[in-house]
């Protein structure tokens, strides 16, 4: 069955398809392709000089240890950030999915954070686990843990995941609870009186069929962690300790904004481009397999 | 509907003849990143400004924190709409000097618009931090604080103490008593880490935290921070941390108010923080001069300021230079400074208001905003205390954090935290100087 619309001619499709065509050409070729061009110079904050470098920038960048160094932290972040947020998702979905008084109120509920900004929700993680003030860090200090994420690396990483999959979750759910309610209640249904147990219903058979919503959410969630942290960060742990929260975006911004080094943040921003591309296509070529639509 | 025509075309004429005089007013645009008292205080002198004489306009505009109003300077002026005035603090001043053509050199400015200006006039601690080594005036120094050590009298007290610790021995040794006494989760502590306890530590001991008098004679700068002044206090501060003796509050001043709140009872801060202190402190306080390890000759030298200038950007009109200039002479302005330092708790910026405030008695009832000029002048500057002025500051003061958080944590010794922080500095240097020497 070829259920393609077929249009006669090209002008009419050429005209539906400009109006996306420009937003994308000047939301995002031509920046990326003037980060491309930057990332072969050298040039002055002000932008007064301005040498061409060739790959300098991006042989600094690979001689850098520390750069290496984000490049895990970040791969360890995102997976964090994308396991914790995906799972707590599905949990509170698959919990709100049931016939229960109220699920419209709990529902609301949930979908609420994702309207907090970043940035805020990196505030009030701030204001929750702040070492002397905080709730949490309090609640923690009695039950005689130290945290303390000022000094400890370990501590503001766990912070900044905890941060940025709070803010990620009301996203995940939203489409879970779509894809749950998608599901035919018959095939449970008949599941349920052939003996089968609620966990066992739950993993042969709602899990299978929700996996094209949980690989779709997977790719939206990984480019999340790589980029969209960057307030939760900036606003919870500026990178630090140490070095011990620099994810790969927020050394760009380091390098770039306080740094004055527009070139090899470029450089680092080209290599940010295709590391997620390349991870988006990795996804699509292995993952999208096993997904049942 | 023709016949109006005419008479429309006269009104508008006649519309535009008498907004005349209005449009011969020249707007200059300043930016700062001034907030709460301090906001109003640059509302008012611009208003005071205005309303003083009839051609100029300053319109201020509040552009975010420091380092974000750099930042919107620096993109409005790749994209030729910087602003006439722009509010930079003390650490871009490597920056701001590198950028020749970007800015107006403000002994060029005045001397153009032919408006007294006399450099001599000013502290030159101050001035020394913003002008050549020739002693060119390069931007105006505004707000100008230095580091000080507030104190908590009332805890003091507790531990038999009535005047606040003078020398790091004791600072530490009160602190350790006052962590069994009442304070179980802080000693003392600071804000800006790097500012105490390389930069103001450095300058307050007489020992060079770079070459080349700490880059203020070239770009051509290395960084040596890591002597053994510095490695021994870097070292004190790890061992204190480990019982809380010395306890960390972050790399900028957000920990600030754990010396407010009553947590921390001893706390390296800016001497800019009075109003914050007079505000919301409820016990008995006081800002005492930075300690000083007594075994260190010479110590202590003077401290270096922190704060901010105001720098000129490039390629405006002549007669908005003059506009700019008569600003300034106005700012200058002896009764103006003295307010401004009475008011906002920043540092008087010429001799005479200093002398003037003095003359007044208003030190008396406020000693803790005689402090940091104190310490400013205690001794005539060295090269070691002239200031700082090292490419890419803000980047640096990160990287200077990141390891003095590593030596604290116990992850590094602090010869290893320093020298690391000495290597990854240099290639930041070496970078700056790149970038700008051609």
């Amino acid at each position: 069955m070829d259920n393609r619309v077929v249009f006669g001619g090209w002008r009419l499709p050429l005209a539906l398809l400009l109006p996306q065509l420009l937003i994308v050409g000047v939301f995002f070729y031509w920046p990326a392709s003037q980060a491309v061009w930057q990332s072969f110079l050298s040039q002055d904050a002000f932008g007064l000089s301005t040498e061409f470098v060739g790959i300098a920038n991006y042989r600094a960048l690979f001689d850098d240890p520390a750069y290496y160094a984000s490049l895990g932290l970040t791969f360890l972040f995102a997976a964090a950030v994308a396991g914790l947020s995906l799972s707590a998702a599905l949990l509170l979905a698959a919990m709100a999915d049931r016939e229960i008084r109220g699920s419209g109120i709990y529902r609301t509920l949930l979908i609420w954070p994702y309207a907090v900004a970043p940035a805020v929700a990196g505030v009030l993680f701030g204001f929750l686990f702040q070492p002397s003030l905080g709730m949490v860090a309090r609640g923690l200090r009695d039950l005689g843990i130290p945290w303390n994420p000022l000094l400890d690396g370990d501590h503001a990483l766990i912070l900044v995941v905890l941060a940025s999959a709070w803010k990620q979750i009301s996203y995940n759910f939203l489409f879970f609870l779509a894809g749950l309610q998608a599901i035919p209640a018959s095939v449970i249904e008949a599941a349920a009186i052939d003996g089968a147990g609620p966990a066992r219903r739950f993993w042969t058979i709602v899990f299978p069929l929700l996996s094209p919503t949980t690989f779709f959410l997977l790719v939206v969630n990984v480019v999340y962690a790589f980029f969209e942290t960057f307030g939760v960060i900036d606003t919870l742990t500026h990178g630090g300790p140490g070095r011990s929260t620099q994810t790969l975006v927020y050394k760009v911004y380091l390098d770039g904004r306080l740094g004055a080094d527009l070139g090899g943040s470029a450089a680092q921003s080209v290599v940010l481009m295709v590391i997620v591309i390349a991870l988006t296509a990795i996804q699509f070529r292995y993952v999208e397999r096993k997904v049942a639509y | 509907m023709a016949p109006t025509h005419p008479f429309r075309f006269a009104l508008t004429a006649l519309a535009l003849t008498a907004a005349g005089p209005a449009f011969a007013v020249t707007e200059l645009q300043w930016w700062h990143a001034m907030t709460g008292a301090n906001n109003d205080a640059v509302n008012r002198l611009a208003e005071e400004f205005n309303a003083s004489q009839p051609d100029y306009k300053i319109v201020p505009a509040y552009k975010g924190n420091y380092g974000e109003t750099l930042n919107a300077g620096i993109a409005a002026f790749r994209a030729g709409t910087a602003p006439h005035i722009m509010q930079v603090f003390e650490v871009g001043t490597a920056t701001m000097m590198a950028a020749k053509g970007a800015v107006k050199p403000v002994y060029q400015l005045m001397k153009d618009a032919g408006e007294p200006f006399d450099p001599k006039a000013y502290l030159p601690a101050i001035t020394g931090y913003y002008s050549t080594s020739s002693g060119d005036m390069l931007s105006f120094p505004f707000n100008s604080s230095s580091m000080v050590m507030w104190v908590n009298k009332d805890a003091l007290k507790t531990i038999g103490l009535d005047e606040a610790p003078k020398t790091w021995p004791e600072v530490f040794e009160a602190a350790k008593k006052l962590r069994a006494n009442g304070f179980p989760n802080c000693g003392f502590s600071n804000t800006w880490v790097s500012w105490a306890h390389l930069e103001q530590l450095s300058a307050w001991h007489n020992v060079p935290l770079a070459t080349r008098a700490n880059g203020l004679d070239g770009f051509d700068t290395t960084l040596e921070l890591n002597g053994p002044l510095q490695v021994k206090h870097l070292a004190n501060l790890a061992e204190a941390q480990k019982d809380k003796t010395f306890d960390y509050s972050g790399r900028y001043d957000n920990g600030f108010g754990r010396f407010t709140a009553g947590e921390c009872p001893i706390m390296l801060g800016s001497s800019g923080s009075y109003g914050n202190v007079r505000g919301s402190a409820k016990f008995a306080w006081a800002s005492a001069p930075l300690p000083y390890y007594p075994d260190a000759p010479g110590a202590p030298q003077n401290s270096i300021i922190g704060g901010a200038s105001l720098w000129v950007m490039g390629g405006k009109k002549p007669d908005e230079y003059k506009g700019v200039a008569k600003f300034f002479a106005f700012l200058s302005d002896t009764d103006r400074q003295a307010k401004l330092h009475q008011t906002t708790g920043y540092m008087p910026i010429t001799k005479a208001a200093y002398e003037k405030t003095k003359a007044e008695g208003f030190y008396e009832k406020n000693p803790a905003l005689e402090v940091p000029v104190k310490e400013l002048t205690n001794k005539p500057p060295t090269e070691n205390s002239r200031g700082l002025r090292l490419g890419n500051m803000p980047q640096m003061r990160d990287v200077w954090a990141e390891e003095i958080e590593a030596a604290l944590a116990g992850k590094k010794t602090a010869k290893q935290a320093l020298d690391e922080a000495a290597t990854r500095g240099n290639a930041i240097l070496r970078q700056f100087e790149r970038q700008v020497a051609k």
